[in-house]
C-alpha cells in the first residue's frame, strides 16, 4: 500500500476553501476569519496555521524563506520547509529579499518586505480579548460590536499594577481602525512593521482556525493610552557582537567563559548578509 | 402651576416572558394563569405591562417579593434581558424621542456606558472581582471612551474616597474585600460616567444590618450631592421607606399599586400592600 | 569567500531523526500489520476512532510508525486524512440494521431479542495471564478449531441483524418523549470550523472523534459531582453496520440504486436519565431523557461517557464546565491538545526576550 500526496500536500479543493477563506480576510481587514484548519503533518501549535496558507498559495515559480524565532535554521524552520519542498519541490532561500512567501513565527525580519511579498505569520492565540473574555461568543458580539474596552483594561490593569505597560510579544492593535487583532507574538519591536506594510501580512491560526490579514498599505496602531505610549523593546547602546548592528531585536547571550553578557542580532540571516557584505568590503 | 418637565425614564407597556406562551395563555387575561404562569406550557410572565416614568433627581423604589418581577424589570432596564415588547425614552438620549430597547445591541451599549450606572445584588455580576478596585472603574470609563490613565486614576481615586474606601486599596482586587466593599466599588463604578441614571438591584440584601444602614447612608448622601435620578429594587420595605419618594409595588409581574412612598406607607390600597405595610411595623 | 556562520539545526535534526528510528529497531524486531491488525484490536479501534478515518490497515501502519502511541497514531492518521478529498456522503445508516456482536441493556433484566453478551472484558478478572508467555501459534490454530467445533453445537439460529432497539420498547409507552425525524443535513466539522452555539451534529461529530481519555474522564466528572447525572444505560450495542453512497449519476435517490461500500464496527450507546417534565394539566412528571454516545470500533467506556456528556451539552448550565459546549468541545481533541502543549517545547526565546524587557522596566 503506497500513497503519493498531491503537489503542495492538500488536494486542490482543500486549498481553495482555504483560499476563499483568506481572500475574505484580506476584505476585511483584521477580522478573524473562522476556517475548517485540517490537521497537519506537522502539530498543531507548531504552525499549522500558517502552513495551510503557506500551502493553499504555493505555486511552482515561488521562493520560499522560513523562519522561527528569527532564524532559518532553528528547528521547526527545518521542519517545515522539509516539509513544504518535500510535497512541492520549489525552491528555498534565507536571504529575505528574494523570497516571495516568508513563513515565521515571533518575527517579522529586519529588512524591510516589499510589494508582492507575502508574509505568513504563525499565531497560537489569535483572539486578543481571550484573558478578558474566556467565551469564543461573547468576544464575537465584542468584535462586532467595535466594543474593546477589555483590551484597554488590560494594559490599564498592567499600568496600575506595574507603572509601565508589561506585554511582552503578542501587544494588541488596531487594524484599519475598526478591529483590534493579535499580532501573533511578535515583538513589540515588531508592530511598527505591520503598518503601512508593503507586503501582504496574512496571520494564520491553525488550532483555533482563524485567519485574518493585514492587507498592503493599511493602518495598523499599536493600542496604547494618551498618557502612556506604546514602546518597543529596548536595545540602548547595544549592539550586535557579530556585525555591529545598531537599531535592531537582538538576542542576549551569555558568554561561558567570562560571564559577560553579550548581544546578537536576532535576525539570523540580516546578520549573514552584512557580514558577507563586510567581508566582501 | 404645572410645570411640564421631562422625565428622565420613562417606561411604556413594557413585557417581558420566558418561554414561547401557547394558545391557553396567549393574550391571556389574569385568569387563565396561576399568579403569573401559564401552567399549561411553563411560560413566565415575568412582567407585564409595566408603564412608569421617573423625573430628575427622584429615587423611585419598585417594592415586592421575589419572583414578583422586579429585578428582570432591573435588567431589562439595563439591557441584560431583552425585553418582550414595549418601550423606553432616556431624556439625555436623541432628546427622549427615540425608543432605546429598538436599538442596535451597540447603541445600547453606548447608552449603558454613558448615561447609566448599575450596582447588581451579586457583586459578581457588577465587578471583576480578580482585577484591581481602580481597575474596575477605569473599564467603565475606558468603555465610555476616556484613554489618559492619569485622568482615569484620579477619577478612580476620587470616587473610591467618596464611597469610603482607603486609596491605598485601589490596587486590591475586590475578591479580597468584604460584602459591604464590593457594594461600595460597584457604587463607585457605577457612578464614574456621571450618568443621569442610576438602577440600584438589591443592594443590601445579604449585608449585615450595620454594613445596610452605611451603605444605605452612602446612597442617600451620594444621591443628595449628585441630585442623581435613581430607581431602587428591594423586597425590604425597610430600604424603601428610608430611600425612595415614591414607590411601586410589584406583584407577580404587574405594578398593582404606586405612590408617594408616604402615602403607600401610611393608606395602602391594595390587600397586598396592606399585608406588606403590615408586616414591617 | 563568504562568512559561515554555526549551522548545527539541519544536521542535529536528522541526527534526532535517525534515534527515533534506531529507537524502533533496535531490538531486531519488525512488527508486521498482520501482528499489529490481529493482536492490537482494541488500540486499532481507539485510534480509528480519535482520527475520524475508518481503516484498519492505515491504523495498524500507523501504530507501527508511532510505536504504538495513540496520539502519534491518530496524528499521523489526521493528517493523512487532511489529503483526502469528501466525495460522498453516504445514506443515512440505521443502528437497527446492525449485524449485533454484543448488546446489552442495564434498564431491564430481560430485553426483547435478549441480552448478547458477546465479546467484553468486563467479566474477566484483570489477572496478568502468564500462560500468554508461552502461547504458541499452534496453540491458536488448536483453540480456534476447538472453538468452531464448540459453536457448531450450538443450534440458536437466531437473527442478529434486526434486533429492535430497547428504547422503542419504552417510547411506545411515552416513557421517552417522541420527536420527528430530523432529516437536515448535518453539519460538517471537517469542512466548518465550530461556532457556537451548536448544532448537535456539531456536537456529536466532535464528541465522537474526541481523545477516549479525554471524553472518558469529563464524562466520568459529570457523573460524580459537576451535574451529577445518574444514567441508566438503555442499550449497549456493538455490531457491524452497512454503508451505503447514493449513485452519484442519478438524481433520483433510490434505496435500490444505492451502492454498498463496506461495513463498519461500532459502538452505540443510549443512556435514560431521569427528569421532570411540565405537563399541560400543570402536573410534573418524570420522563426520561437521552443521552446518545456512538464510536467506531469497540470502545464502551469512550460510547457512554460521550452519551453523558451528549446530555449535559443539550441542558446547558453555566455552573458546571461539563455543561459549558465551549469548555467540553473546544478541549478534548487529540490531536489539538497534544499539539498545543508539546509546543511549549519550541524555543520562546524573542517572546522571553520581550517579557525580559518589560520585567526589568517595572523594576525601575
Amino acid at each position: 500500500m503506497r500513497i503519493e500526496y498531491n503537489f503542495a500536500f492538500f488536494d486542490e479543493g482543500s486549498k481553495r476553501e482555504i483560499r476563499r477563506a483568506t481572500l475574505k480576510a484580506v476584505a476585511i481587514p483584521g477580522y478573524q476569519v473562522p476556517f475548517a484548519s485540517r490537521e497537519m503533518p506537522i502539530a498543531r501549535g507548531w504552525g499549522t496555521g500558517g502552513l495551510q496558507l503557506t500551502l493553499s498559495l504555493v505555486g511552482k515559480e515561488d521562493i520560499l524563506k522560513v523562519i522561527d524565532q528569527g532564524s532559518d535554521e532553528s528547528v521547526n524552520a527545518v521542519n517545515i520547509k522539509k516539509l513544504i519542498t518535500k510535497t512541492t519541490g520549489i525552491k528555498v532561500t534565507d536571504e529575505t529579499s528574494e523570497a516571495t512567501i516568508i513563513q515565521s513565527r515571533h518575527r517579522i525580519p529586519e529588512i524591510p518586505l516589499q510589494a508582492g511579498q507575502i508574509l505568513v505569520l504563525q499565531v497560537p492565540l489569535p483572539e486578543p480579548l481571550r484573558y478578558y473574555e474566556p467565551s469564543e461568543l461573547e468576544t464575537k458580539k465584542l468584535h462586532a460590536e467595535q466594543e474593546y474596552s477589555g483590551a484597554w483594561l488590560m494594559l490599564f490593569e498592567q499600568i496600575m499594577n506595574y507603572g509601565t505597560m508589561s506585554t511582552g510579544a503578542d501587544h494588541p492593535a488596531m487594524v484599519h481602525d475598526r478591529y483590534v487583532m493579535a499580532p501573533s507574538p511578535i515583538p513589540r519591536f515588531d508592530n511598527p512593521k505591520l503598518n503601512h506594510s508593503q507586503a501582504l501580512i496574512l496571520l494564520g491560526a491553525g488550532r483555533e482556525k482563524k485567519v485574518y490579514a493585514v492587507p498592503p498599505y493599511t493602518r495598523v496602531e499599536s493600542l496604547a493610552f494618551e498618557d502612556f505610549s506604546f514602546e518597543v523593546e529596548g536595545f540602548k547602546n547595544k549592539y550586535c557582537g557579530l556585525c555591529g548592528a545598531k537599531e535592531v531585536f537582538l538576542d542576549e547571550m551569555l558568554d561561558d567563559l567570562t560571564g559577560e553578557t553579550f548581544y546578537q542580532c536576532n535576525d539570523t540571516s540580516y546578520c549573514l548578509q552584512r557580514l558577507n557584505q563586510k567581508s566582501a568590503g | 402651576m404645572i410645570k411640564f418637565e421631562q422625565p428622565v425614564l420613562s417606561i411604556n407597556n413594557l413585557n417581558k416572558q420566558f418561554g414561547k406562551g401557547c394558545p391557553s395563555c396567549k393574550g391571556s387575561n389574569e385568569d387563565s394563569l396561576k399568579k403569573n404562569y401559564c401552567p399549561v406550557c411553563g411560560t413566565v410572565y415575568a412582567c407585564q405591562n409595566i408603564m412608569f416614568e421617573v423625573y430628575a433627581g427622584e429615587i423611585l423604589g419598585v417594592v415586592g417579593e421575589s419572583g414578583s418581577g422586579k429585578s428582570t424589570l432591573m435588567q431589562c432596564l439595563y439591557f441584560d434581558q431583552e425585553v418582550s415588547s414595549g418601550e423606553a425614552y432616556i431624556s439625555s438620549y436623541k432628546d427622549g424621542k427615540t425608543d432605546v430597547f429598538a436599538e442596535s445591541s451597540q447603541q445600547k451599549r453606548y447608552i449603558r456606558n454613558h448615561m447609566m450606572g448599575k450596582v447588581y445584588q451579586n457583586p459578581l455580576l457588577g465587578l471583576r472581582i480578580n482585577f484591581t478596585s481602580i481597575g474596575n472603574i477605569a473599564e467603565k470609563l475606558i468603555a465610555a471612551g476616556n484613554r489618559h490613565v492619569g485622568k482615569m486614576e484620579a477619577r478612580g481615586k476620587e470616587l473610591l474616597e467618596h464611597v469610603n474606601i482607603p486609596i491605598y486599596r485601589m490596587k486590591e482586587a475586590p475578591k479580597n474585600f468584604s460584602g459591604g466593599m464590593q457594594q461600595r466599588v460597584q457604587i463607585a463604578k457605577a457612578l464614574s460616567n456621571n450618568p443621569p441614571l442610576l438602577l440600584l438591584d438589591e443592594v443590601t440584601t445579604g449585608l449585615d444590618l450595620s454594613v445596610q444602614a452605611s451603605v444605605l447612608d452612602l446612597i442617600k448622601t451620594i444621591q443628595r450631592e449628585l441630585q442623581i435620578t435613581v430607581v431602587i429594587v428591594s423586597h425590604d420595605l425597610g430600604v424603601i421607606r428610608m430611600l425612595a419618594d415614591r414607590t411601586m409595588v410589584m406583584l407577580d409581574g404587574r405594578i398593582i399599586e404606586q405612590g408617594l412612598t408616604d402615602q403607600i406607607l401610611e393608606d395602602p390600597q391594595h390587600g397586598y400592600t396592606q399585608h406588606l405595610v403590615q408586616s414591617l411595623l | 569567500m563568504g562568512y559561515v556562520a554555526v549551522k548545527g539545526g539541519i544536521q542535529a535534526i536528522e541526527e534526532s531523526i535517525k534515534r527515533l528510528k534506531y529507537e524502533r529497531l533496535k531490538k531486531g524486531t519488525v512488527l508486521k500489520f498482520q501482528q499489529i491488525e490481529g493482536g492490537m484490536r482494541c488500540l486499532i479501534d481507539q485510534v480509528m476512532s480519535e482520527s475520524s478515518l475508518y481503516s484498519e490497515t492505515l491504523a495498524a501502519m500507523a501504530i507501527k510508525q508511532a510505536e504504538g502511541s495513540p496520539e502519534e497514531a491518530v496524528f499521523l492518521l489526521r493528517a493523512y486524512r487532511s489529503t483526502l478529498p469528501r466525495k460522498h456522503y453516504s445514506r443515512t445508516v440505521q443502528s437497527e440494521d446492525m449485524s449485533v456482536e454484543r448488546r446489552i441493556s442495564s434498564s431491564f433484566k430481560e430485553i426483547p431479542g435478549g441480552q448478547i453478551l458477546g465479546t467484553a472484558n468486563d467479566y474477566t478478572h484483570r489477572l496478568i495471564d502468564f500462560d500468554l508467555n508461552e502461547e504458541t501459534e499452534h496453540d491458536a490454530l488448536e483453540w480456534l478449531r476447538e472453538y468452531a467445533l464448540e459453536r457448531g453445537v450450538d443450534n440458536d439460529q437466531a437473527d442478529l441483524s434486526n434486533l429492535p432497539k430497547t428504547l422503542d420498547y419504552l417510547r411506545e409507552e411515552g416513557l421517552i418523549p417522541t420527536f420527528e425525524i430530523n432529516s437536515d443535513e448535518p453539519d460538517d466539522v471537517t469542512k466548518e470550523s465550530l461556532h457556537f452555539p451548536t448544532s448537535r451534529s456539531q456536537r456529536l461529530q466532535i464528541l465522537t472523534r474526541g481523545q477516549t481519555g479525554a471524553v472518558t474522564s469529563l464524562g466520568y466528572a459529570a457523573l460524580r459531582s459537576y451535574g451529577a447525572l445518574h444514567p441508566t444505560v438503555g442499550e449497549l450495542r456493538i455490531g457491524k453496520l452497512p454503508i451505503y453512497v447514493d449513485s452519484p449519476f442519478q438524481d433520483q435517490k433510490e434505496d435500490e440504486d444505492a451502492y454498498y461500500i463496506g461495513e463498519i464496527k461500532v459502538t452505540e450507546v443510549e443512556t435514560l436519565f431521569p427528569a421532570e417534565v411540565q405537563k399541560g394539566n400543570g402536573e410534573k412528571e418524570i420522563e426520561f431523557e437521552i443521552g446518545y454516545g456512538i464510536c467506531y470500533g469497540q470502545n464502551e467506556t469512550k460510547a457512554i461517557a460521550m452519551s453523558i456528556l451528549d446530555r449535559c451539552l443539550e441542558t446547558a448550565n453555566p455552573e458546571y464546565p461539563t455543561h459549558n459546549e465551549e469548555f467540553v468541545l473546544l478541549h478534548i481533541d487529540s490531536v489539538e491538545s497534544t499539539g498545543f502543549i508539546s509546543h511549549l517545547k519550541l524555543p520562546h526565546y524573542v517572546t522571553f526576550q520581550s517579557k525580559l524587557d518589560s520585567v526589568r522596566k517595572t523594576k525601575k
